[in-house]
């Protein structure tokens, strides 16, 4: 804040010097035209994608009929927040949304790290490479295609994998429909999708640290395992903990295409989550008004918890992402 | 690094870990190698046999099948002119907006760069979204999957905060020469910046490729849809045949439909296969950019 202050200084006694602070304006606005051309597409687009919908938001206080339009519609209050509040669907999204989430937290968060430190441990830099390359591969596979492969190979319909289990188990195991399956699936998928690619930025912080410390904890007798865990493991808290608090920021945002992709109408009982409600509510059934509730109702939420964390951040002495 | 102080424990572990990481690679790319070699396999193969990365006999007839009508051809066609007209305005917007807000000195900067980041924190939603591109005539219209994403804040003020790192002097040069704001863009910032353009094209791009919910969302009509909607119909819910028999061979068998299914896939997923040297280097570049804090 300081900064800018300063640097703002000079710009406004050089306007005085040219005669006033009206003049200064318009000649600023004649001066950098160029620069307010080339900004209009972007600041039409945020205005236009961005912030004409946060008004649409003001349907989820109406009852909104697309025959009436915005302005006839009927205002309603929190009638629509009443309702949702009371639904049992509610607690099932709430549940879904939040398990979906811990899972996350407990087995998909720690497995980049994980990965990265072994990675750390490997000396032949051309297998360390190959497995990098190997990795990352599924990073770029839209979800589309990870959730139609999981179809192909989990189908009680000649898939292999389901047929592999059918093998070993004896039995036959329905994986796509099974309300049990969904929550592992929807974790496997994306840790066979993301950790790979999640360790490039413990790989990049730990590239940053200095190697004579570890041939002094080499000298001083220190083992491998003191290594990692002395040298090694502080190196890249720093990113853990904003990669932490980023992640519970966004604790409510399950990923809805992964999640919308892999649901259907025998797992819907665990599967459904607010984003995907919103969208079976919405679009499908066309209940604009109260969808928006609930969609209002969840990024209200997302927003106390970004704040929240990134408050958390600060109490804990570090450095905060806002 | 490798020191006569490693004791046998942490050879073991040594041995275990280069296990552990050689199967979670192979774990990673398998699946990709035997969606391959199903797509060309048999029936009598594909239901005999369990993983395998070689087919006994190499069949051709789930790809003959896949394009013997032209909704396949007609799908690839739609994603790439999505992906290339919709990387274009990606760009297009993003750094020409990114271009000004570079300039310190540019009035109302601060009040821009708040509505942006305010665009990050809180955003209408998916109805109210809809709702607008419907208002816009926009529905079944290319432009409803390409302007409601023409800029990702993220990616402007990254690209904003590499601006402001260039060389001033160069730029100020070349204004003292007469050029004009456009000029020094077109002329002397955006030659610098060929790097991060590539890294931010390529993320834009691999986004339109993959993207399937936009179009799912906005595009009712079949034959606009891109490649991953055909997919979803045709593998996950079984409802779109994409051959046509009636174009082929009266001899001709039709392929197992595991098989079909696997073809398609692999149609889907090459694309990104063959790009992929480009995408990692950039990729991994642009995580790295994206991380610094600005």
């Amino acid at each position: 804040m300081d900064t800018t202050a300063q640097k703002a200084k000079p710009l406004a006694v050089q306007a005085r010097q040219r005669g006033g602070r009206r003049r200064s304006w318009r000649a600023r606005l004649a001066k950098d035209r160029w620069l307010y051309v080339l900004l209009l597409p972007g600041l039409l687009y945020f205005l236009v994608f961005k912030y004409w919908p946060m008004w649409g938001v003001l349907i989820a206080f109406k009852n909104y009929q697309p025959f009436l339009g915005f302005w006839q519609s009927e205002w309603i209050g929190l009638d629509h927040f009443r309702t949702f509040f009371s639904n049992p669907d509610f607690a099932r999204l709430l549940r879904n949304t939040f398990i979906l989430a811990v899972y996350d937290l407990v087995f998909f968060f720690p497995a980049p790290i994980l990965v990265a430190l072994l990675l750390n441990e490997i000396r032949v830099g051309v297998f360390k490479r190959l497995v990098q390359t190997m990795v990352y591969v599924p990073h770029f596979i839209s979800m589309v295609i990870v959730a139609s492969m999981t179809y192909v190979f989990l189908t009680t319909q000649g898939g292999v994998l389901h047929a592999l289990v059918e093998q070993l188990t004896g039995r036959s195991f329905n994986f796509l429909a099974d309300p049990d399956w969904f929550r592992p699936l929807i974790i496997l998928q994306i840790m066979w999708k993301e950790t790979g690619w999640g360790t490039i930025i413990f790989l990049a912080a730990l590239a940053s640290v200095d190697v004579e410390q570890y041939e002094a904890a080499v000298v001083d007798g220190a083992t491998r395992f003191q290594r990692m865990w002395h040298i090694t493991l502080p190196a890249i808290s720093g990113v853990i903990s904003i990669l932490l608090i980023l992640r519970l920021g966004n604790f409510l945002d399950n990923g809805f295409e992964q999640i919308f992709l892999m649901t259907n109408s025998l797992n819907r009982t665990v599967a459904d989550v607010f984003d995907t409600y919103v969208y079976f509510v919405g679009i499908t059934q066309g209940a604009f008004s109260y969808s928006t509730a609930i969609g209002l109702f969840k990024s209200v939420v997302g927003i106390v918890l970004i704040f929240g964390s990134n408050y958390l951040a600060k109490r804990l002495g570090k450095e905060g992402l806002y | 690094m490798h020191s006569r102080h490693d004791s046998p424990y942490e050879r073991v572990f040594d041995i275990f870990n280069y296990i552990f990481l050689a199967i979670f690679a192979c774990v990673t790319v398998l699946p990709f190698v035997y969606i391959i070699a199903g797509s060309f396999a048999t029936e009598a193969e594909l239901t005999e046999r369990d993983f395998f990365i070689f087919p006994r006999e190499f069949a051709l007839g789930a790809y003959q099948y896949i394009f013997s009508s032209d909704t396949i051809f007609r799908s690839i066609g739609v994603s790439i002119f999505i992906t290339v007209v919709g990387t274009l305005t990606n760009l297009l917007f993003t750094l020409t907006m990114a271009y000004s807000l570079s300039r310190r000195d540019l009035m109302g900067r601060n009040a821009l760069m708040n509505l942006i980041i305010f665009s990050m924190l809180f955003s209408g939603g998916m109805i109210p979204t809809y709702l607008v591109v419907r208002d816009l005539g926009l529905i079944d219209n290319y432009a409803a999957v390409i302007l409601p994403g023409a800029i990702s804040a993220f990616n402007l003020i990254i690209i904003k905060n590499f601006f402001q790192q260039l060389p001033p002097g160069l730029e100020e040069s070349a204004r003292i020469d007469g050029c004009t704001e456009l000029g020094v863009l077109w002329r002397i910032v955006l030659p610098l910046s060929k790097p991060v353009i590539a890294t931010f094209g390529l993320f834009y791009a691999v986004g339109h490729w993959n993207n399937f919910f936009a179009a799912l969302l906005y595009l009712n009509d079949h034959e606009k849809w891109p490649l991953q909607v055909v997919l979803r119909e045709m593998v996950m819910l079984s409802q779109l045949a994409v051959g046509d028999l009636s174009n082929m061979d009266p001899n001709f068998v039709k392929p197992p439909d595991q098989a079909v299914k696997m073809a398609v896939i692999v149609v889907g997923t090459v694309p990104i296969l063959l790009l992929y040297p480009f995408l990692q280097k950039h990729f991994a570049k642009g995580v790295l950019l994206g991380s610094i804090k600005g």
